[in-house]
């Protein structure tokens, strides 16, 4: 395998001697398992008491991280933009066996939109050595979609987006993948350096070891803020959002259906009769 | 910034997919709200054939942006051809589909603008002069109501069957011109091997009024055979939740919920499906929900317009023998 094509030298705390560098964005997400409680004034939800776990798809993105690294060696590197408490998001990585961890929290960043995070991203990621950037399809909360293919711009990469299989050839300069498109799957080869973001059909995320729990309390993760990554908040804060959350509603309540208990012929005669009075397709 | 709406276009075989013909109903609102145009952006290698439809769906221009390297979509081939239009005559929005094209492009060309992009909408409208969105949260437990600032354009990637097909009148035409493409092949760094089509017995479910749905309780892979024929009888689509996926009864673009997808259709029949939370998250904006249960204290059960309490397996094949008879009956 020829030496990795990164445009600058590693930096003092990347590890040395890699071969692949794998950086995977991880972000930390309420469980989707718990209700949520919205502020009264519909300005956002209520996070005390919430329970904060590491986005579902970027279990994956770290999974599709590590397995490159076995394949490869190298070094997987998770970022986080996010409060102090993500960096238990960024432990959870690290107790699946990722090699670093770099979280940047800065409350003028707060507010951020998606385009201003993956910006924060970029400029982390472009003082690192990186071969292959990972990130979730979408996160669980915002559901947008939108940092993956922003970060690939601003780093000025090739993107593949959620992907459900992953080849990267002997030489690790590009990869095969799979994504699910509208009655198929496109067949797309990518060249590394490249940003993928991942579906969940790609692998099943291994659970963190015991041992590798206890290693990662002892890791140190590194913070940055705003200004380390060469960053000013007029350019990514509140204020450089190009959208804002006016509010935050409950879904409007359905109306009560009803519930037929019974005789079978009877059911089927009363779904017939649904679908063509009330609902009007037959 | 004109006050134009945009519909970027995609389409197979010569005709509009059924997500753009919504996005077209959704562009004349909003251009009605500010006396503008709804342009119509069709890339593609052939556009002429669809680009002669559009009118009749309420597009006033159409621009058709025909180019070999645009046969075949390509996230760099695409965002340089896009960006270059929106950037030369910026519209006040552009509409794309939730689409697997869609939302990888937008948020591409979104970042090369710099411009604000909302994602999932479920509406797109104008309050009090400014641009808004809905879209469904924190696993559709929550809806968020997003405001765009003043950047042109706007970039909103809406939901499919949210608005309805606007009726086709023949009689109205658009004006049509070819939009200049200058693309080198070089600029496309990925390569797009083969798209492998998946033979499915049923419509795709982003194009269904109704959607026949089956969990673990159908039991096996073999029993997606009676959705089939249901759905088949009913010109629906079939989708599952995640136990069928994970246990390969079916494949992973079947499965709806939080980590598969959002439907809205006219009709949601759930088949053995309890309801969990991730499920509901992708089905609950349905207009109409049915649910086939033998528990009845399945959360679905409560949820749905009609639940019916009794066993999969003896409702399905009579079910689908009735609405045949409705069916060919005059
Ligand atoms: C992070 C995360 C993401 C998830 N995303 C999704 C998602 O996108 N989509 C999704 O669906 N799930 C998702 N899940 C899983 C979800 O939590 C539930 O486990 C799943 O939805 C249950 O599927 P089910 O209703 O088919 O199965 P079950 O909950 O096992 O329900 C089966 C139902 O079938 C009924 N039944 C059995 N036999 C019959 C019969 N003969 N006739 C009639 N009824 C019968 C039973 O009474 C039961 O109610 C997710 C979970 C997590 C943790
Ligand atoms: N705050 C964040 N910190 C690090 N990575 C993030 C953050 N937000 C989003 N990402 C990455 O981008 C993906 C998609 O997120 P989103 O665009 O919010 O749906 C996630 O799965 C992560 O990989």
């Amino acid at each position: 395998m020829p030496p990795p094509r990164t445009g600058r030298p590693p930096e003092p705390w990347a590890p040395q001697g890699e071969r692949v560098n794998i950086i995977v964005c991880v972000k930390q997400v309420p469980d989707t398992e718990a209700p949520i409680r919205i502020k009264t004034d519909g300005s956002g939800i209520d996070e005390t008491a919430l329970n904060l776990v590491m986005n579902y798809y970027d279990e994956h993105a770290t999974e599709a991280g590590l397995r490159l690294r076995e394949q490869f060696g190298g070094s997987v590197t998770l970022l986080s933009v996010g409060h102090e408490r993500a960096k238990e998001a960024l432990r959870t990585g690290l107790a699946m066996g990722a090699d670093e961890a770099i979280l940047i929290s800065d409350s003028a960043a707060e507010g951020v939109d998606h385009l201003g995070l993956a910006r924060v991203l970029a400029e982390v990621i472009r003082s690192l050595p990186h071969d292959v950037v990972i990130c979730g399809k979408i996160s669980t909360d915002d559901n947008a979609g939108i940092v993956g293919p922003a970060l690939a711009e601003y780093l000025n990469l090739p993107q593949a987006t959620a992907i459900a299989h992953l080849e990267v050839d002997a030489m690790g300069t590009s990869a095969v993948v799979h994504r699910e498109v509208e009655g198929g799957v496109e067949v797309l080869q990518v060249p590394f350096p490249a940003v993928l973001t991942v579906e969940r059909s790609l692998n099943e995320p291994r659970y963190p070891s015991l041992p590798g729990i206890m290693k990662a309390k002892r890791k140190e993760i590194k913070t940055l803020n705003l200004a380390a990554a060469r960053l000013t908040p007029s350019t990514v804060g509140a204020a450089a959002s190009r959208t804002v959350l006016a509010s935050l509603s409950t879904p409007p309540k359905r109306k009560a259906g009803r519930i037929l208990d019974g005789d079978m012929d009877q059911a089927v005669a009363a779904i017939v009769a649904f679908l063509k009075d009330e609902a009007k397709v037959l | 910034m004109s006050h134009d709406v945009w519909v970027v276009v995609e389409h197979q075989d010569g005709l509009a997919k059924k997500i753009s013909l919504e996005l077209l109903g959704c562009a004349r609102a909003l251009a009605a709200a500010w006396s503008g145009k709804v342009v119509a952006f069709v890339p593609g290698g052939s556009t002429s054939q669809v680009a002669a439809a559009l009118g009749a769906r309420g597009a006033d221009m159409v621009f058709a942006a025909e180019h070999p390297l645009l046969q075949r979509y390509t996230t760099d081939g695409y965002a340089t051809v896009l960006t270059e239009a929106l950037r030369a005559d910026p519209p006040a929005v552009a509409l794309f589909g939730a689409t697997s094209q869609g939302r990888d492009l937008a948020p591409r060309v979104a970042a090369r603008l710099g411009v604000g992009i909302v994602t999932d909408c479920t509406s797109v409208g104008v309050q009090d002069g400014t641009l808004v969105a809905t879209r469904p949260m924190y696993t559709r437990k929550a809806i968020g109501t997003i405001r765009f600032k003043e950047t042109a354009p706007r970039i909103a990637v809406v939901l499919p069957a949210m608005y309805p097909l606007p009726p086709e009148q023949p009689q109205r035409k658009a004006e049509i011109r070819s939009w200049p493409v200058q693309l080198d092949a070089r600029a496309i760094r990925t390569t797009v091997r083969e798209v492998k089509t998946i033979q499915r017995e049923t419509i795709p479910l982003i194009d269904a009024d109704i959607i026949v749905s089956g969990g673990r309780g159908m039991k096996g892979p073999e029993n997606f055979a009676l959705l089939d024929a249901l759905a088949r009888a009913l010109g629906g689509a079939v989708g599952s939740s995640r136990p069928p996926v994970d246990s390969g009864w079916v494949p992973h673009d079947y499965e709806i919920g939080q980590t598969g997808k959002t439907v809205s259709p006219q009709v949601y029949l759930a088949c053995g499906i309890s309801g969990a939370p991730q499920h509901l998250a992708g089905m609950s904006g349905s207009k109409h929900i049915i649910a086939i249960n033998k528990d009845p204290n399945a959360p679905l059960l409560q949820l749905a317009d009609l639940g019916i309490v009794g066993d999969l397996f003896q409702i399905l094949p009579k079910l689908t023998d009735a609405v045949k008879r409705v069916k060919s009956s005059p």
